[in-house]
């Protein structure tokens, strides 16, 4: 019957469903007569005979296959048709869900169009497939609102939907030559590294550069003195950090930053820190110390740190008790009677 | 550049915590095994281990170096066994490995200088700033190992916090009615103490006669073996027989027959406070212990022909805060009173030659196993997590 088996986004799918979408769009009429049929004759399970010719020479050996209608086969062909009325609402760009058959019926209206356009431009020889993905890192479609201010009307969700999609679709084909109409709906997202703040460097009496920054953690906040030029000793609070942090994974936590920019050693570090408990006191130092450190090194090694999550404050804090609870997340016993 | 940026890549790898140093996964099985598959090849050795045995020609140029106690030696000169950690480190290397260091270096210099005619030195060794793990109950190891090669006769208190906690039977002492005896803790010293000075109990005579019960007695002249064998088998007699080889050695180490070494370990015990109750649970004081009264008057400087080393170490301390670490602060003021004057010596984390050799050492015995261990950036993670404490370093690198 119809081919509804295409792929979409093809050309060669349009010829292809063109080809056995027409025949389809004829024996539309055939079917929904069909199909309402069977459902008003759902309890019965007599064979409907349609075309009842009779003569069985080979000329007609077709048409005698298509005059047993069983009620699976009718099944089958709906289906068929649904599955076809999906690829084709795909293809549109519309909504598989809400395609009505006006829709199909605009459909074909529109790609016996399109492909007399196509066929006048591949005579010409303008048309390509490339597809343009560079222009659109760093910006970002508008938003529904934003769409709506720009054009001063209501716009329903699908077709704000179906606007971003036709959009998509016009930017992959044609080499891109609406690309400044389809500019003029995206907007620029800032990279998030440009933000990243650096500490300026200062210099005490002796003439040793220094750096200072804060840190938090929980209810933890830290302030770190990172030198420039040192031994690799660390004091907190006066006290030797091996004193004050005597669990290694504390300790590890104050390593973390220095072990990754390969600074092991090379940096002298004061910091005070009150509040919170151990590990948060050691995560807010490592921070403070991290954010100390960028005004040492370079701007890729900046970067690198913002990417491996050492210049980011750890936003969790505790969860609050919930009345009917025990805990946070932690229900009562459950007791069936 | 390149380089830079790949060793951040290498960095940013780093990520996964699985991936540092200290973890060290080796099943004891694979490490025998290792150890079985190695060919002995001495050479490596020669950077952190030296082949001088003898304490008595350790110098500066020993500094940092290791060197081997014979293990027959372990036996006789520590019966007791070392402190806990270290032993196991010699169970599992099959040798005992000690690092030449400065303090202990001074301790012998010293000892080598002692005039023996003058009242005994009493030598303190404390660390700074409430630092643990420095190496103080080794540096005394070392200079008793010294002593031993020299011929001494060593009086060795392993740990004296164990004679003032966790001690049970207590029994009110026959000689004098208002101390109490510890019989355990005082058998098994003499137990130790027999097994490391054989030779000299048959020598050393006793100067006065001992009554221990109706039936027994020790007469006068008799060698101090006997003293020693009596508290052994009559266990009630135990502390006593200690109070009298200290008192017999205290008096008769002026003579010059032997030299005397009298070393404690966490000295500070004699003066603090105990956790032991009295059948009415009312608490004890130290002097009221046999065993504590008789040591507190061996550490006191009126005798002569020996010397004395004595350790300060709060971790074993009762009632002592954790940062506390001056002598005044560890002893009190009545200890501080007692043992002044001393000569304090200080104890200290590991230099970079003396840590670089430890773990050139582990890294010899095949005890690091992690590929990084090797290399310089793993050593400098290794530095930064032990800040180069002798005691936090074997930690992190022991198994898990």
């Amino acid at each position: 019957m119809a081919a509804p088996c295409v792929s979409c986004g093809a050309a060669a799918s349009y010829r292809l469903f063109l080809g056995g979408g027409v025949s389809l769009a004829r024996r539309q009429g055939v079917w929904k007569a069909a199909a309402a049929e069977l459902q008003t004759g759902a309890g019965f399970q007599i064979l409907r005979l349609r075309h009842t010719t009779g003569v069985t020479t080979k000329k007609n050996v077709a048409a005698l296959r298509r005059e047993t209608y069983t009620v699976d086969f009718i099944k089958k062909q709906i289906e068929e048709f649904n599955i076809g009325k999906r690829h084709l609402a795909n293809m549109m760009g519309e909504d598989p869900e809400t395609f009505t058959q006006e829709d199909i019926d605009e459909a074909y209206g529109k790609l016996l169009e399109a492909e007399k356009h196509q066929n006048q431009l591949q005579a010409k020889g303008l048309f390509s497939e490339k597809t343009k993905t560079k222009n659109l890192i760093g910006s970002r479609w508008l938003i529904k609102e934003e769409l709506e201010e720009m054009l001063v009307e209501k716009l329903s969700d699908q077709d704000y939907a179906q606007f971003i999609r036709l959009l998509e679709r016009l930017l992959t084909l044609y080499g891109g030559a609406e690309e400044e109409f389809v500019q003029r709906f995206r907007r620029s997202v800032t990279i998030q590294s440009k933000k990243q703040l650096i500490e300026p460097v200062q210099y005490d009496e002796q003439g040793m550069a220094f750096s200072t920054s804060e840190g938090k953690r929980k209810s933890a906040k830290a302030e770190a003195v990172v030198y420039e030029h040192g031994s690799g000793k660390i004091k907190v609070n006066g006290i030797d950090y091996l004193l004050y942090f005597p669990v290694t994974q504390d300790r590890e936590q104050l390593m973390f930053p220095f072990c990754f920019l390969d600074r092991l050693g090379e940096h002298d570090v004061t910091c005070t820190v009150s509040g919170g408990g151990r590990s948060s006191q050691a995560g807010a130092i490592r921070l403070a110390v991290a954010r100390a450190l960028c005004s040492f090194v370079t701007k890729e090694e900046v970067e690198w740190m913002r990417q491996a999550g050492l210049l980011t404050a750890d936003p969790r804090v505790r969860e609050r008790k919930k009345p009917g609870q025990e805990g946070a997340r932690r229900k009562f016993t459950w007791k069936k009677r | 550049m390149l380089k830079r940026m790949t060793r951040l890549v290498s960095g940013a790898r780093q990520l996964d915590p699985g991936r540092f140093l200290h973890g060290e996964p080796q099943a004891p099985q694979s490490l025998a095994a290792h150890l079985d598959n190695q060919v002995p090849d001495e050479s490596p050795r020669a950077t952190s281990c030296t082949s001088e045995d003898d304490p008595a020609r350790h110098g500066e140029q020993h500094e940092g170096q290791h060197y081997r106690i014979p293990l027959q030696d372990l036996r006789t000169v520590f019966p007791h066994g070392l402190p806990p950690r270290f032993g196991m480190q010699v169970r599992t290397f099959n040798e005992a490995c000690l690092m030449v260091r400065k303090p202990a270096l001074e301790l012998l210099r010293y000892l080598k200088n002692t005039n023996f005619a003058h009242p005994a030195v009493r030598y303190v060794l404390c660390a700074l700033d409430g630092e643990t793990g420095t190496g103080k109950t080794l540096s005394l190891c070392h200079v008793i190992h010294f002593c031993a090669k020299q011929d001494w006769l060593i009086l060795h208190i392993p740990d004296a916090h164990l004679w003032v906690k966790n001690c049970r039977g207590l029994l009110q002492s026959a000689y004098n009615k208002l101390r109490f005896d510890q019989p355990v803790e005082a058998s098994s010293w003499l137990k130790d103490f027999k097994t490391a000075n054989e030779r000299f109990l048959s020598q050393i005579k006793v100067q006065e006669k001992y009554v221990w019960n109706k039936r027994e007695s020790t007469e006068k002249g008799r060698p101090l073996g006997e003293v020693v064998e009596q508290g052994l088998t009559r266990v009630k007699n135990a502390t006593d027989a200690v109070g009298i080889v200290l008192k017999e050695l205290k008096s008769q180490s002026g003579s010059g027959a032997f030299r005397l070494l009298v070393a404690v370990d966490g000295v500070n015990a004699l003066w603090g406070r105990t956790t032991l109750r009295r059948e009415d649970k009312s608490p004890m004081a130290p002097e009221e212990l046999a065993l504590v009264h008789g040591l507190r008057k061996m550490v006191r400087n009126d005798w002569h022909g020996g010397a004395i080393v004595l350790t300060l170490s709060q971790t074993g301390s009762l009632f002592k805060p954790r940062k506390a670490y001056l002598p005044q602060e560890l002893l009190g003021k009545e200890g501080f009173d007692a043992l002044d004057p001393f000569i304090p010596i200080l104890v200290s984390n590991y230099s970079p030659e003396e840590f670089e050799s430890c773990v050139q050492y582990y890294l010899e015995n095949s005890w690091l196993q992690h590929e990084k261990a090797q290399t310089q950036e793993g050593k400098k993670e290794l530095l930064f997590l032990s800040n180069a404490n002798p005691g936090q370093l074997e930690r992190l690198c022991a198994y898990l």
